[in-house]
């Protein structure tokens, strides 16, 4: 049961990585990471949401009939969404500021609408809610790495903080978010790719072993 | 008519949805494989974005005049999921070979960004007076600007998509490190296609007070 657990925090987090590997809910991924801080904030709120809205779904899945079940997560999402607004815009008025329109486009956000249909509207509340807190931890981590990858190269700080005196203007726009973006998975992938063939050539050697050692026996 | 040229430009090109303001990536990475897609995508996300800010628009100033502008998200998702169904059975009724075009697309849009994305600014210069894009601080506020500039926006991320498309037609003959196919390469390539867009936010239409 808890190897289940950890199977699927390793799923969200690494192997169906939300961001690198799926390419899921790209627009927050490509406008929030000119700074990690930034790229935390969106980061963390889309977490919330998404374990909430998880949470919400997974307990309501008998209940909502199914020829409706879009609307009705959306509904479920669009409202938590205006929950996290009213949070953010009174106590955390900075990140209110810089998501700018991006915090009511989380609605929208292909993850959180991807896990509520694909997983949330299957399975049990604990399931759900590990699933959405990996997936949104998966997220997170990914946001952040981008984040500090063009903080660090269009401004020379991380965080915030100044670590170096330089700074190229061209990470910090647009374009520097497709190319860092698209740089990422592509490394992800190759790194992803060669841990796999790894662990599958030495299984293939265990496996052959104990034929062997059958046979000889 | 330089205040309409200014919008138009300013939506289109130097505030451009896709390379610029990365509103609506999901679609233009996805349906952007082929050209005739792309155009029946960019067809279908113009005409929904155009005839959302027509019913928004209102509806926000009857959110603000009642004070409970805190629903708009709701509302919003709401009109747009709303509209995107009615559209897709108009257009069936009416004209069965622009469905078989884009009405395949039609139901994806609900969940596009680039469309809820319209929505908010719109409304959010009706609220603050001012527009986010500074381009068009000069021009004034209202429901004709609104609806033109989400018919510009929308042509604008049509622009992108078929740009996008006929990169990409290209990319598939070309042999690449496994690593780099798919996504990462189509990412690079609309970076350098942003970069090309950069050049837009030079032209300064200058509006007068």
């Amino acid at each position: 049961m808890k190897n289940k657990y950890g199977k699927m925090a390793l799923d969200g987090l690494i192997f169906n990585n939300p961001t690198f590997v799926l390419v899921l809910g790209t627009c927050p991924t490509l406008a929030m990471t000119s700074n990690a801080t930034d790229a935390f904030g969106m980061g963390v709120s889309v977490l919330v949401v998404l374990t909430l809205s998880n949470i919400i779904i997974s307990a309501l899945r008998r209940v909502i009939p199914n020829a409706v079940r879009i609307p009705a997560f959306i509904v479920v999402i669009a409202t938590l969404v205006t929950l996290l607004r009213l949070f953010l815009n009174k106590f955390i008025p900075d990140l209110y500021a810089s998501m700018g329109t991006f915090l009511p486009l989380i609605v929208v956000n292909c993850i959180i609408l991807g896990r509520a249909e694909a997983f949330a509207s299957k399975n049990g509340v604990l399931a759900s809610a590990v699933d959405g807190v990996s997936n949104g931890a998966g997220f997170t981590v990914s946001l952040v790495i981008m984040g500090i990858i063009r903080e660090f190269l269009g401004s020379g700080s991380i965080f915030g903080l100044k670590i170096m005196d330089f700074g190229i203007q061209f990470f910090a726009m647009p374009m520097g978010a497709f190319v860092v973006y698209g740089l990422c998975i592509a490394v992800f992938v190759y790194v992803l790719d060669t841990v796999q063939r790894a662990r599958r050539i030495k299984r293939t050697r265990l496996l052959r072993g104990e034929e062997l050692a059958k046979e000889e026996a | 008519m330089i205040m309409v040229l200014a919008v138009v430009i300013s939506a289109a090109l130097s505030n451009n949805f896709v390379f610029a303001q990365t509103y609506g990536i999901c679609p233009f990475l996805g349906v952007s494989k082929k050209t005739s897609s792309a155009v029946g995508m960019g067809a279908a996300v113009t005409v929904v974005m155009v005839v959302a800010t027509m019913i928004t628009y209102p509806i926000y100033m009857l959110l603000v005049a009642l004070d409970i502008q805190f629903l708009e998200i709701l509302v919003f998702i709401f009109v747009i999921a709303a509209l995107v169904q009615m559209i897709e059975k108009v257009i069936k009724k009416i004209s069965p070979p622009l469905y078989n075009a884009m009405g395949i697309y039609l139901p994806l849009i609900t969940t596009n960004c680039a469309v809820l994305a319209v929505c908010e600014i719109t409304s959010n210069a009706l609220v603050s007076g001012a527009w986010e894009p500074a381009i068009i601080a000069g021009v004034e506020m209202n429901f004709g600007f609104s609806v033109l500039y989400a018919l510009a926006a929308g042509l604008g991320f049509t622009l992108a998509m078929v740009i996008m498309s006929g990169m990409r037609e290209k990319i598939n003959h070309l042999s690449l490190p496994k690593a780099l196919q798919g996504f990462p390469i189509t990412m690079v390539t609309a970076a350098f296609i942003a970069m090309a867009f950069y050049v837009f936010t030079m032209v300064n239409v200058n509006v007068g007070g």
